[in-house]
């Protein structure tokens, strides 16, 4: 394990031409160079997504170029643009539907709080309402290098997971679930309008 | 030729005049009234009953001279129940004397739903002709004809009227909710729709959302609302 290696001898011995690692360190290495994330998009924010994966801003440097169109064969969600509650419940299949480990970028206003649609009757107040979120960036809609930024980021989450112990990533933890109660359509609202189990409502100091 | 031939010209109030002649000779019993807009616009309209309307919109759409065989839009209006001050000259006996008075008084109008079409002519290049048609009362039953037989265009509008507005159109081949999920019982545009309290952090709110805040969090009478400026914490 890193701990377990002394990290003045580690980068003597790179001096010498002799390099040493982990199988965490190596593990987490090749997790956080190919994030493959989830192709959709749901409004705006799409659109500068697929900017930063196209060629000027260049997702690939950072190994998340492959957007897989199905669930299974990807790591990353990233939730860009509006969410519509007649959506959401979608959103919240295709989280369900992603292999482990799976992260979450809430990407733009949209996304985190429901935006300048947070006052209208159709739109989700946040998709963290549903699912548990790894990364939130501000923005309408936020600049293809701020979404790198999340990206590098969530990067270095990924590098500082552990793979035993008490504090080992939540993926590997079994007690940790890894799907979520999919909401209902009701006769008002969703049902249930957030899942308590993962939202729990900003407490803001009123002074 | 009821309408002239420039670009995109609306018809004047004297135009529609000759159209609502034209139709009601031509569908008898037809009643059509002009509702004018003195605005800016001055898109004044035809408003048809209900029980002519669809002959009278094929009497627009055929009419060699009208030829509206486009409907380019379709959208829903709510009036509430309102009321009206009239003042109305009343003869009254005051001191042995009749005369006429001057009497206020305020009339409850009723509410009802309303559903507006713009209709062009792609065959001339005129229009719009601007239609209306008013359901009886505001209730959730309250029922139109669809306009869907006569332009196809106005299929997924009359749903969209349906699913916000609530009016149900008569003829219509597939009348179901098309914005929001088929179990929804409101009709959000409404004005007397209560959206739910779905949300529970508001940094800066004011007017209507500060009235909803207040049933979130405890009351800061130093930053909320101005009828509390003198309560200032010492």
């Amino acid at each position: 394990m890193s701990g377990q290696i002394d990290e003045g001898l580690r980068s003597e011995l790179q001096r010498q031409g002799i390099w040493v690692t982990s199988m965490q360190d190596l593990y987490n290495w090749g997790r956080r160079s190919s994030i493959w994330p989830l192709q959709f998009g749901l409004a705006c924010c799409a659109i500068e997504m697929i900017a930063t994966a196209a060629s000027r801003y260049d997702l690939a440097r950072f190994g998340g170029e492959i957007f897989r169109p199905s669930p299974r064969q990807a790591d990353l969600m990233i939730v860009a643009g509006t969410v519509t509650k007649k959506m959401a419940p979608q959103i919240v299949r295709l989280y369900n539907q992603m292999p482990d480990p799976k992260y979450v970028i809430s990407m733009g206003a949209c996304a985190i709080s429901g935006g300048p649609f947070k006052q209208g009757y159709n739109v989700l107040k946040g998709i963290d309402r549903y699912i548990p979120v790894d990364v939130y960036i501000p923005g309408c809609p936020p600049r293809p290098e701020a979404l790198l930024h999340a990206f590098m980021e969530l990067q270095r989450k990924i590098d500082g997971q552990k793979l035993t112990g008490d504090n080992r990533a939540e993926h590997l933890n079994p007690a940790q679930p890894s799907e979520f109660p999919v909401p209902a359509f009701g006769a008002h609202d969703l049902e249930p309008p957030a899942n308590p189990d993962v939202f729990e409502p900003p407490k803001i100091e009123r002074t | 030729m009821f309408l002239s031939r420039r670009r995109s010209s609306a018809p004047d109030v004297e135009s529609l005049e000759q159209i609502k002649g034209g139709a009601e000779a031509a569908v008898p019993g037809a009643k059509i009234d002009i509702i004018p807009n003195p605005g800016p616009s001055q898109q004044s309209s035809l408003l048809i009953d209900n029980e002519h309307a669809a002959a009278v919109v094929k009497f627009l759409h055929d009419d060699p001279a009208l030829r509206l065989d486009f409907c380019s839009n379709a959208t829903g209006v709510d009036w509430l129940d309102r009321t009206v001050k009239k003042t109305v000259k009343v003869k009254r006996v005051i001191d042995g004397e009749e005369k006429e008075v001057d009497e206020a008084h305020e009339e409850l109008v009723p509410g009802y739903l309303e559903a507006v079409y713009h209709l062009y002519s792609m065959t001339h290049k005129h229009g719009p002709v601007v239609i209306r048609m008013r359901t009886v009362d505001r209730a959730k039953g309250a029922r139109l004809p669809s306009l869907t037989p006569s332009y196809r265009s106005a299929e997924f509008q009359e749903r969209e009227i349906f699913d916000l507005y609530g009016i149900r159109f008569d003829g219509h081949p597939d009348l179901r909710r098309i914005l929001m999920w088929d179990e929804f019982q409101d009709y959000p545009m409404r004005k007397d729709y209560r959206e739910p309290d779905d949300y529970e952090y508001e940094p800066t709110p004011h007017d209507d959302v500060l009235a909803k805040a207040r049933e979130h969090y405890a009351p800061r009478p130093y930053l909320d609302g101005a009828e509390n400026i003198t309560a200032q914490p010492q």
